[in-house]
């Protein structure tokens, strides 16, 4: 990429980062009642938008070669045991990327 | 007055310094073992400033993804900061100008738990407080990232696989969302949907996602009475805050 790509992803992202923020601002600011349709897809929608990343993540993962799935799958399933066992996001964070470096680094 | 500003604020974001610089610098690191000098990663917290934005940010530009992509991609996971802004209008009211421009901008998972919950001490004025808890929680996030990405930067270890950080961390926000609410419905679509739609479109640019978006946003508005129907009272949310 380029410096001048790189410098327009960046604010794309940045623009689009503070339009999330300042929406709610801009259209409700003024509002006694928000739209209930808004409220209910702001409580129900985050939670399948990360379960889609997630699928996202994992879209390149290829079930034909052990050396792909295999280390993705451990290294996934230590993350949520560790998050189950004790809630700290940077432990489940770092024990499951580190784990997933050494099995795609050493083991396969 | 203004040490006791200070000293209060300071306190009352401990919670988040240890989460920000760690989170932070494994974003720094990711972004030098892309390939991206230390200047993009900091200014990328700067002024981008959103922990899962900027990690998928990361998988972004070193895909080159079309600012299409970027702009579709960066909404899509920040939409959950609509529903943040909703419970703060009333907080932020008498606020005003640029201080709130920079609330706005800096309202973050972890900054919006601690203003929630944040009473000022007695000689501090309410905004001020408000104010300078955001600017140190980004304050955290910047030097994070900066140490992450000199660091990144220096040391020359082998770092395959360092992009894990990113499935780990949304997987981690999966599990916070999984224990903290009662319906599950919603996170299983968002499984079903999209590994549907990659499956009939492949992986390529990630644009099965478009057509996984309608699916889920449609199929969500459609079960609305039975989701409006098994309503549960708001459940405290515990263990850390999502990113």
């Amino acid at each position: 990429m380029t410096p001048l790509q790189m410098a327009l992803s960046i604010t794309v992202m940045a623009l689009i980062t503070f339009l999330t923020r300042a929406l709610p601002f801009l259209l409700f600011g003024r509002m006694s009642k928000i739209p209930r349709v808004v409220l209910y897809l702001g409580k129900y929608l985050p939670a399948a938008v990360i379960a889609m990343l997630i699928v996202y993540c994992f879209r390149n993962t290829s079930f034909h070669a052990l050396s792909s799935w295999l280390p993705s799958l451990l290294a996934g399933g230590t993350v949520v045991a560790l998050h189950l066992w004790k809630r700290r996001n940077i432990l489940s964070i770092a024990g499951g990327t580190i784990l997933y470096m050494i099995l795609v680094q050493v083991v396969f | 007055m203004h040490s006791k500003l200070l000293s209060a604020a300071v306190h009352h974001t401990l919670p988040v310094l240890m989460g920000y610089l760690s989170i932070g610098l494994v974003f720094g690191w990711m972004m030098s073992a892309a390939g991206f000098i230390p200047l993009w990663s900091v200014a990328m917290s700067m002024v981008v400033y959103a922990g899962s934005g900027q990690y998928l940010g990361v998988d972004l530009l070193s895909n080159a993804s079309p600012l299409a992509d970027v702009a579709f991609f960066t909404f899509i996971i920040n939409f959950r900061h609509l529903v943040y802004g909703l419970s703060m209008l009333s907080k932020f009211h008498y606020i005003t100008g640029w201080r709130k421009l920079y609330m706005i901008f800096a309202l973050t998972d972890e900054t919006y738990a601690l203003l929630a919950g944040a009473h000022p001490p007695k000689e501090v004025k309410e905004q001020d407080f408000y104010f300078v808890i955001s600017l140190l929680d980004q304050l955290y996030w910047i030097a994070g990232t900066l140490i992450g990405a000199v660091a990144g930067a220096i040391i020359t270890i082998n770092t395959e696989g360092i992009d894990f950080a990113m499935t780990a961390l949304f997987l981690v926000i999966a599990v916070e969302q999984w224990l903290s609410g009662k319906q599950h419905l919603p996170a299983l679509l968002g499984i079903i949907g999209p590994l549907a739609c990659l499956f009939t479109w492949g992986p390529e640019g990630g644009r099965f996602l478009i057509p996984a978006l309608v699916i889920l946003v449609t199929s969500l508005l459609l079960l609305r009475p039975v989701l409006d129907k098994a309503e549960e009272p708001n459940s405290a949310q515990k263990g850390e805050n999502l990113l």
